[in-house]
């Protein structure tokens, strides 16, 4: 029953098999066995959900049921949920009950989702190994011993562990693709602008974007019909209609152009991963598409911009973490000055305070040229690549990862090493780009993710190039061991 | 560029974050690494190249100068970890 999607759920209730109360209880059964050792969850909310659950069931008994009535669903921890905590995976949120819901949340409740609870992720979002959370690491579902990935480990740990079908989650260098990678799953980074950023706690405001993590590109195209659009409270919302992604899943993909960039075969790619990697591109040429290098000349640059911007962005969102309107206050604060810097100091981990002072540093006076202004030069290059490799191919392909999982701990001593997790992601956040990362193959039962990069809002071409992937191959079929 | 301990005492001011002694020589070190990734963009040539802040460059949206939030204070003070009155509260910041 919990080895299900979206769209099977959809399915059987619509056709009676069990109701949104019965699905719903028994993931939260799920949840309450097996949370305790993934730590997917920070926050559980069992009775909303069985509230929303029946008011579902209600709502279908009615006849006004639509695709998503009564499907459960989780939300990472950095979406905004009224009246319910809402923690960044940060101590300086942890006693946060937001007042509002972010609109990604208040799409899929009024589409008729259940929230089950808030996944677990690395503190403010930074991080690829879901380590750094105040409420400690997720497991890996396919091997305990191992990392999901991050930022959104909660929410990919949560559904390829079967704690619940599909989850929403966020990604600004890499944090839904990666995750995806590491836990056999679906996730899709849709264009910058194509979802909202309205009550989505900002880590970098011109690289964060909303997406999804799903069992397949099928459940990916409803989730995602459903959370895109045009939103006036968010100013770096983009007003384009959204597609009915779903409707153009199965467009054969004969004359498909696909470009695979010589910098991501290169040094640092394991060649066991490597060969998963060329073997899913195959696939593709047997159903129809040709295949062609590319360059992106800039390509090796992009951790370095992405570690100037990035930072630079943050430390600008997190300045409103001050102790004084809401969140982590310390204990008796002798003036103003010592309350910001304990607050903040006992706060925000060390991972984010790392990222705070890189980012001051990079925008402080004498270095605001050679550091954030150089960086935003080095973007445009980078977006310019990817520009002028579009004029030849239509999508670009590539690993997600240059490895599969790792061990928990295996990272957390050399910041840089993380950093270089997200080697091929990192580039398509710089450009603004929609990418998804689909299971492509194993190596030592572990999954290997493909990750594809479209042109600007061609979601649509990602899902559909995904799902022809997923009925021909059977790679996002496989689930962990028990 | 390397950077000292006093260099990493100026960031932690300027970012409001208190450190203990071993953060500080740990943000220190770690620092100093990442930096040597993000020099490595020295190396390139951006003679000419224009900054690029937001993906298409996208202009910001504007609207009518009209009042549309509503009055949320009850529910926004009582986030807060300190009120009086209606108000933030917070330690004496004049003398």
């Amino acid at each position: 029953m919990l080895n299900q999607g979206i769209a099977d759920i959809a399915r059987a209730l619509v056709s009676g098999e069990y109701s949104s109360v019965e699905i719903t209880q028994a993931y939260l059964d799920q949840i309450a066995l097996h949370n305790g050792e993934l730590n997917a969850f920070i926050t559980v909310t069992p009775e909303q959900a069985l509230a929303q659950a029946a008011a579902a069931d209600q709502v279908r008994a009615s006849g006004n049921a639509g695709v998503f009535t009564g499907v459960p669903i989780a939300h990472k921890d950095i979406f905004c949920t009224a009246g319910v905590r809402t923690s960044c995976g940060s101590r300086m949120l942890d006693n946060f009950i937001a007042p509002y819901n972010a609109t990604v949340v208040e799409k899929l409740l009024n589409a008729g989702a259940v929230m089950l609870g808030k996944t677990n992720m690395d503190e403010f979002a930074m991080g690829s190994s879901n380590e750094t959370s105040y409420y400690g690491p997720v497991k890996n579902p396919w091997n305990r011993t191992l990392v999901p990935g991050g930022s959104s480990g909660g929410s990919a740990a949560a559904v390829s562990g079967q704690l619940c079908p599909a989850a929403t989650a966020t990604d600004t260098g890499g944090s839904i693709r990666q995750p995806a990678s590491f836990c056999g799953l679906t996730g899709i980074k849709p264009t910058y602008g194509r979802v909202s950023r309205w009550g989505m706690i900002a880590f970098a405001s011109s690289l964060d974007q909303a997406g999804t993590l799903t069992r397949t590109a099928e459940d990916a195209a409803i989730m995602l019909g459903i959370m895109a659009g045009f939103d006036p409270k968010d100013s770096t919302s983009v007003d384009l209609p959204v597609p009915d992604y779903c409707a153009q899943l199965n467009k054969p993909l004969h004359g498909l152009r696909i470009g695979i960039p010589r910098q991501h075969f290169a040094q640092g790619l394991k060649p066991e991963v490597e060969i998963q990697i060329r073997a899913a591109l195959h696939e593709f040429e047997k159903l129809g598409a040709t295949i062609k290098e590319i360059s992106l000349d800039n390509s090796h640059y992009s951790v370095a911009a992405y570690y100037v911007i990035a930072p630079a962005e943050a430390s600008a969102n997190l300045s409103r973490y001050d102790g004084v309107r809401f969140g982590y206050r310390c204990a008796k604060p002798v003036d103003l000055e010592d309350m910001y810097k304990r607050s903040r100091g006992e706060g925000f981990g060390a991972e984010v305070k790392r990222r705070i002072m890189i980012g001051t540093y990079a925008l402080s006076a004498g270095y605001y040229d050679a550091y954030y202004i150089k960086a935003q030069k080095v973007r445009r290059l980078i977006k310019d690549d990817f520009v002028h490799a579009f004029t030849e191919v239509d999508v670009i392909m590539g690993p997600t990862s240059p490895h599969t999982a790792f061990p928990l701990g295996a990272k957390t001593k050399d910041p840089v090493a993380m950093y270089l997790e997200d080697i091929y992601t990192i580039a398509v956040n710089l450009a603004g780009l929609p990418g998804i990362s689909i299971p492509a193959g194993t190596v030592n039962g572990l999954p290997v993710g493909l990750q594809i990069v479209g042109r600007d809002f061609d979601e649509a071409k990602l899902l559909n190039i995904a799902h022809m992937f997923q009925q021909a191959t059977a790679w996002h079929l496989l689930t962990p061991g028990a | 560029m390397a950077i000292t301990l006093e260099d990493v005492e100026n960031i932690a001011h300027l970012a409001r974050l208190q450190l203990s002694p071993t953060e500080k020589q740990e943000a220190l070190s770690s620092i100093t690494n990442i930096l040597q990734v993000i020099d490595q963009m020295q190396s390139i040539n951006t003679t000419g190249v224009e900054p690029l802040a937001h993906a298409y460059e996208a202009a910001q949206r504007l609207r009518d100068d009209v009042v549309t939030e509503k009055d949320q204070r009850i529910t926004l003070l009582a986030l807060a970890p300190s009120t009086q009155r209606g108000l933030f509260l917070v330690p004496k910041v004049l003398e």
